[in-house]
């Protein structure tokens, strides 16, 4: 084979890469759209009314993450099954945030930590690499950390609200994630940055806690809670 | 330190009892259970990748011996026991190269691309610089991925492996150099071909750098042909490649205006003296 044929050769191969990366993203682009729109919807649970219709909200973003869903199905067939990581990075952001908001759907509904099996459900993907389209571990973290951020955002508001006992089962909640995410090694990579954002996170709440206490306004919600037990 | 800062905690809350209970993680809840298995799963996957690297940077290193010895090469009586040497010396890499595709089975080869990239890259420039001294063509990524296949029965690991268990499968394991790490060892090759060029004047040879301007003319023409199609590297080693094969086409130019009026003996004379001011521009720039 000569040089100038070797070269139109690679040069096909790599014109058919940018096809499948144009194609990947413009499904991305529409993911992201719908990824938006719950999170605009969820967003209505930081306002004072919101506290009240949290269910129906999450109801609304279950039925959005059906067309996720379908997008996702749509995704999977723009490249071949083998090859996720080499176009992994055109998903990841919006993987992440879908991620995110199938835990905070999961938190609001339920108060626990969705696991990665059922995120995978949530988005109709798979849990492990060789069953398919698979949700990575990293991608899963990241969506847990910034679950975490915005549970710090809704102990605030639901103070401002009037709930005076949500900070405190939030705290619990981040307290045993943070001892969670204590247990990993992780490398001096993307995810290590955003955990290292974690601990902002617990502060915030602990104070909230902690305001809420010294003023014995969380008197009647801990009775509560020990109460429950 | 977190003692410490569980205490100072503590003193917050006048129900202490209360609160110690719900504050204190159980280690066996479904939360930290899953986190363990994340954690070996990350330490799994991190292992994996050092491993990767470090071999990686063992083909380097090798590939970057061979091309050295590559350059000793001359049409001198030695020249085909260096071929034969650089031979072995890839060999070894390539045993480098089946442990990276052992650890490869059943792994998406992309995840862990960015570990053994640059050892492939270096690998393909030196297999492919053997290629053109043997052959004055290019080598194909066909070809190089065809000698990257390997089977257990070769090598002395089949002596351990049929004494313990006969019965075992000859597995095969292969890897295969992508496109664009075919393209970025070329881009780099040129380099080679370049010093190749200059030395080989140095030499008094005078056929070497018309074959070789030739030849890299041929690549830098394939390169432009695929332009900013590719990733952005390839678009990065372009300049490089311009670089190079402006030298080499200037030593083809200076050979032929005054190869005719200087004595062929003393040839290497002018140019020992034109490589030393290439080498001055190269370490200025």
């Amino acid at each position: 084979m000569s040089v100038s044929e070797m070269f139109i050769a690679l040069q096909g191969v790599l014109t058919a890469d940018q096809d499948i990366r144009e194609e990947i993203r413009k499904v991305v682009q529409v993911m992201e759209q719908t990824a938006r729109e719950i999170l605009t919807l969820l967003q209505g649970v930081h306002q004072g009314a919101g506290f009240q219709d949290i269910p129906k909200k999450c109801q609304k973003a279950r039925e959005h993450f059906s067309t996720v869903r379908t997008q996702m199905e749509s995704l999977k067939t723009k490249f071949p099954a083998d090859q996720y990581y080499r176009f992994h990075e055109h998903w990841r952001f919006v993987l992440q945030r879908l991620v995110f908001l199938a835990a905070f759907v999961v938190y609001l509904e339920s108060e626990a930590l969705v696991t990665r099996e059922a995120v995978a459900e949530i988005l109709g993907i798979e849990a492990d690499r060789e069953r398919g389209f698979h949700l990575d571990i990293e991608d899963y973290l990241s969506g847990v950390l910034t679950l975490a951020s915005e549970l710090a955002r809704l102990a605030v508001n639901s103070v401002t609200a009037g709930d005076y006992s949500r900070p405190l089962r939030i705290s619990t909640f981040i307290n045993e994630l943070d001892s969670g995410f204590r247990l990993l090694n992780l490398k001096n990579d993307s995810l290590r940055k955003r955990y290292d954002g974690l601990k902002y996170d617990v502060k915030k709440i602990e104070e909230v806690v902690y305001d809420l206490s010294i003023r014995g306004l969380n008197k009647e919600a801990t009775a509560a809670a020990g109460a429950e037990k | 330190g977190s003692g410490g800062f569980r205490k100072r905690k503590h003193d917050n809350f006048p129900h202490g009892q209360r609160r110690e209970e719900k504050e204190n993680v159980n280690p066996s809840s479904a939360l930290m259970m899953s986190f363990k298995s994340f954690q070996l799963e990350l330490d799994t996957r991190h292992d994996k990748y050092e491993r990767l690297v470090k071999l990686s940077r063992d083909i380097t290193i090798e590939s970057k011996r061979t091309i050295f010895l590559l350059h000793r090469f001359t049409s001198a009586p030695n020249g085909e026991e260096i071929l034969n040497e650089s031979e072995v010396k890839l060999d070894a890499v390539r045993r480098k190269i089946k442990q990276v595709a052992q650890e490869l089975v059943g792994e998406d080869m992309y995840q862990f691309h960015r570990a053994i990239s640059p050892g492939l890259q270096e690998y393909v420039e030196a297999v492919s610089f053997q290629y053109f001294i043997r052959t004055r063509s290019l080598i194909s990524v066909e070809e190089i991925n065809r000698q990257l296949i390997f089977t257990a029965e070769d090598r002395e690991e089949t002596r351990n492996m049929t004494s313990s268990s006969l019965d075992k499968q000859p597995h095969t394991w292969s890897l295969k150099v992508t496109p664009v790490d075919y393209l970025l060892g070329v881009a780099d090759l040129t380099g080679e071909l370049m010093r190749l060029c200059i030395s080989s004047v140095g030499n008094g040879d005078i056929d070497t750098p018309f074959e070789l301007s030739q030849f890299l003319r041929q690549i830098y023409d394939g390169f432009t042909f695929i332009g900013n199609t590719g990733p952005y590297e390839v678009s990065k080693k372009l300049y490089t490649l311009k670089q190079s094969l402006a030298k080499v086409e200037n030593a083809c130019y200076t050979l032929k205006v005054r190869g005719s009026e200087i004595p062929k003996h003393m040839l290497a004379d002018v140019f020992s003296s034109k490589t030393d001011l290439i080498d001055q521009e190269e370490s200025l720039s």
